[in-house]
C-alpha cells in the first residue's frame, strides 16, 4: 500500500514561503508527476514527502498515518536522486544492498533480493563494479535498483533523467514507466520537462510559485486547463494567448488557442490574416510564427508538407470548439 | 589532436624532473653527508662530495652532549598531541560549516585564515607573558596548546574543503536507506572522507614537527622538542657544522620516514577534488 495524502502542507525557509499550502491525494499505485518551472517548489515538495525537509505546517499522511515527525528512513519510501547519489566506495552490489543491510536482513536474503533486482535492471554483469566504472545510464539503473530492492510504499524520483543524453532519456523513460507498472508501486516523479510529465504520468500535478495549479490526468490538463498558467505550461509549442477585442467578443479577458488547433486556410473565408515571420520545418511538422497584427505573434503547427516561408501572407482560422476562454483572474471559463 | 609524445620528449622530461628533484633534495643530502664528515672536512673549500673520511663520531658526540631521545619524545608528544587535539576540534567545526552553513560561515572561515597572515612575532611578547604568568613556559602542555591553535585554521580549512567535496545527496541517500547518524558516519562518511582526514593529519603533523618559532621561544629544556635540540648546536662559541648536521639529520629523520611512506596519501589528499 502506498497512498500519500498532503493536507495544507507548507514550507518556509526563513521569510521565504516556498510551499504555500498543498493539498493532494495520491492513490495507491499511481504514477504522479510534479511538473513546473524552475523554483516552483516541486523538489521541495518531494523532499517534504521524503522527510529530508521538515514541514512548516500541514500534515503528510502515508496510508493514513501522519508522518511529519517520522524520520525519512521510517517512512518506507525510496528516493532516486538527480545526481544518482551512489556510494562511490561501494560496489554495485554494496550500493543496492545498503538499505537492506541497514534494515538488518539476513545475508542470504539480501543476496537473493539484490540478484533479483539486478536481473530486472540488467545489472547482473556489473554487480562487482564500482559506480565510477559505469556509464550514466547504468548508474541511474543502480540508483533505481537501490530504490526497488527495499520494496517501498512509494518511489520518489527527483529529476532522475536530467543528467542523461536525449536518446538515453527516452529509453530510460520507458524503462521507468514499465518498471513502475510491473511493480505497481506508487511513484512520485519530479521533472521540469512537460514531455516527460505527459508521457509517464497517470496524473500530473502542475506547480507554480509554491502552489498547486492543477491536478489531473495528462489529457485533462491538456483539454481542460484550469487557468492561464497550466494552459501555457502544458503543450508544446505553447498555447497562443490573445487579449483585447478578439477575446472580449467571446466574453473573455484572454482567449487561448493551441498551435495545433489553428488551420492555415486559403478558401478566402473568414480568419485572422497575418504574415509569416519564421517557418521552422521539422519534417513531420512545420511551425509557423505569424505576425497577426493586433493579435500579436501567433504560433501555428501545420503538416510538414506546408511550403510556406518568411514573408508569405496567410489566413489563420482557429477550430471553433478549441478556443479556451479565461477571465480577468486568469481562470478558465467553462461552458 | 592529441599531442605527440616521443621517446625523446619522455627522456628530456624525465631528466628535467630528476634534476629538479635533485636540486630540491640537495640541501638535505648535503646535510646528511656533512654529518658524516669531521669538523675540518665539513668546513673545507673546495668541499669534498663523497671522498672524505667517513665517520659516525658526530652522532656519538651529539648523543653524548644532549639527550636526543628526550627531545624526540617531546617532539612526538607536542606534534602528535597538538595534531590530535586540532583534529578533534576541527572535524566537527568543518563538518558543521560544510553541511549546515549559515550566512556567516564564509566570514568565519576567512577570519580564521586571516589569523595566519599575522607574523607570529607580533604576538610573541603578550603570549610569552601570558605563558609566564600561567606557568606554561617550557611545558609540553604549553607547546601543544600554542601549536594546536596555530595550525587549527589550516586544519579546519583543509577539512572544510574535503567535506565540501562530499555530495549532500549521498548523505541524504544513506538517510533514506535507513542509516542512523552513527551508521551514516561509519559506512558512508568516514570511508569517503578518509583520504582527506589522513592527509590533513599528516600535513598538520609535519607542520607541528617542524614548527620552530614558538618552540624555540617558549621552551628551553624540559619541553624542548627537536627544533630546540638543533638550535643548541649553533652556539656563540662558533658553528660546528658537522655536529649541527648530525643533530639536524636525527631531528628530521622520523618525519622524513613518515613522509616517505605516506607520500601517496599526501599527494592524493593535496590534489583531492582537483579533477572530478
Amino acid at each position: 500500500m502506498g497512498r500519500i495524502t498532503l493536507e495544507g502542507v507548507q514550507k518556509s525557509f526563513g521569510p521565504v514561503h516556498i510551499i504555500k499550502g498543498a493539498d493532494l491525494d495520491i492513490p495507491d499505485g499511481a504514477f504522479v508527476v510534479f511538473v513546473g518551472p524552475s523554483g516552483c517548489g516541486k523538489t521541495t515538495l518531494l523532499r517534504l514527502i521524503a522527510g529530508l525537509e521538515d514541514v512548516s505546517g500541514g500534515r503528510i499522511l502515508i496510508d493514513g498515518h501522519n508522518v511529519v515527525d517520522v524520520p525519512p528512513a521510517k517512512r518506507g519510501l525510496s528516493m532516486v536522486f538527480q545526481s544518482y547519489a551512489l556510494y562511490p566506495h561501494m560496489s554495485v552490489r554494496g550500493n543496492i544492498a545498503f538499505g537492506l543491510k541497514m534494515a538488518g536482513l539476513p545475508k542470504a536474503e539480501i543476496n537473493q533480493k539484490v540478484e533479483a533486482a539486478a536481473a530486472t535492471l540488467n545489472l547482473t554483469p556489473y554487480l562487482d563494479r564500482k559506480p565510477r566504472e559505469l556509464s550514466g545510464g547504468q548508474r541511474q539503473r543502480v540508483a533505481i535498483g537501490r530504490a526497488i530492492v527495499r520494496e517501498p510504499k512509494a518511489f520518489l524520483f527527483d529529476e532522475p533523467l536530467s543528467n542523461l543524453d536525449a536518446a538515453l532519456r527516452v529509453q530510460m523513460r520507458l524503462e521507468v514507466t514499465r518498471l513502475q507498472k510491473q511493480l505497481g508501486t506508487t511513484a512520485i516523479y519530479v521533472t521540469h520537462d512537460q514531455v516527460e510529465a505527459m508521457t509517464m504520468a497517470d496524473k500530473i500535478v502542475v506547480l507554480n510559485a509554491g502552489r498547486i495549479e492543477q491536478y489531473g490526468s495528462p489529457i485533462e490538463l491538456y483539454q481542460k486547463p484550469a487557468n492561464l498558467f497550466v494552459a501555457g505550461f502544458i503543450g508544446s509549442p505553447k498555447m497562443n494567448f490573445i487579449t483585447g477585442p478578439e477575446a472580449a467578443q467571446r466574453g473573455a479577458t484572454t482567449i487561448g488557442v493551441r498551435p495545433e488547433h489553428i488551420a492555415v486556410v486559403d478558401d478566402g473565408g473568414e480568419g485572422w490574416s497575418g504574415k509569416v515571420l519564421i517557418a521552422e520545418h521539422l519534417g513531420s511538422d512545420t511551425f509557423l510564427y505569424v505576425d497577426a497584427g493586433a493579435l500579436g505573434t501567433l504560433t501555428v503547427r501545420c503538416v510538414g508538407e506546408k511550403r510556406l516561408g518568411a514573408g508569405d501572407a496567410v489566413t489563420l482560422r482557429p477550430e471553433p470548439g478549441r478556443i479556451y476562454r479565461f477571465d480577468n483572474n486568469g481562470l478558465a471559463i467553462f461552458a | 589532436m592529441a599531442r605527440k609524445v616521443t621517446g625523446r620528449h619522455v627522456a628530456i622530461s624525465t631528466l628535467a624532473a630528476w634534476l629538479a628533484g635533485f636540486v630540491i633534495f640537495f640541501p638535505i643530502l648535503w646535510m646528511v653527508l656533512a654529518s658524516f664528515k669531521t669538523e675540518l672536512e665539513a668546513f673545507a673549500t673546495p668541499p669534498s662530495f663523497l671522498f672524505f673520511h667517513w665517520t659516525t663520531e658526530n652522532y656519538a658526540t651529539v648523543q653524548e652532549r644532549s639527550d636526543y631521545l628526550h627531545h624526540a619524545l617531546n617532539s612526538l608528544i607536542v606534534a602528535g598531541g597538538s595534531t590530535l587535539i586540532a583534529m578533534l576540534i576541527a572535524i566537527p567545526a568543518a563538518w558543521s560549516m560544510a553541511f549546515s552553513p549559515t550566512k556567516r560561515t564564509k566570514d568565519i572561515l576567512l577570519w580564521m585564515l586571516s589569523t595566519k597572515m599575522m607574523p607570529p612575532v607580533g604576538v610573541l611578547v603578550p603570549i610569552y607573558l601570558i605563558y609566564k604568568n600561567m606557568g606554561l613556559l617550557d611545558t609540553r602542555t604549553g607547546l601543544v596548546f600554542i601549536l594546536c591553535l596555530g595550525n587549527l585554521p589550516i586544519v579546519i580549512w583543509m577539512l572544510f574543503t574535503y567535506f565540501k567535496e562530499i555530495p549532500k545527496d549521498i548523505l541524504e541517500a544513506a538517510r533514506m536507506d535507513g542509516a542512523t547518524i552513527g551508521r551514516e558516519l561509519i559506512y558512508v562518511l568516514t570511508p569517503m572522507a578518509i583520504p582527506g582526514l589522513a592527509s590533513t593529519l599528516l600535513l598538520n603533523l609535519i607542520l607541528a614537527w617542524n614548527e620552530a618559532f614558538w618552540t624555540l621561544n617558549l621552551s628551553t629544556l624540559n619541553a624542548a622538542p627537536l627544533t630546540t635540540f638543533i638550535a643548541s648546536y649553533s652556539s656563540p662559541e662558533g658553528l660546528f657544522w658537522a655536529r649541527l648536521s648530525a643533530a639536524s639529520t636525527l631531528a628530521i629523520a622520523p618525519i622524513l620516514i613518515i613522509g616517505w611512506f605516506s607520500q601517496k596519501q599526501l599527494v592524493r589528499g593535496l590534489t583531492f577534488g582537483a579533477v572530478k
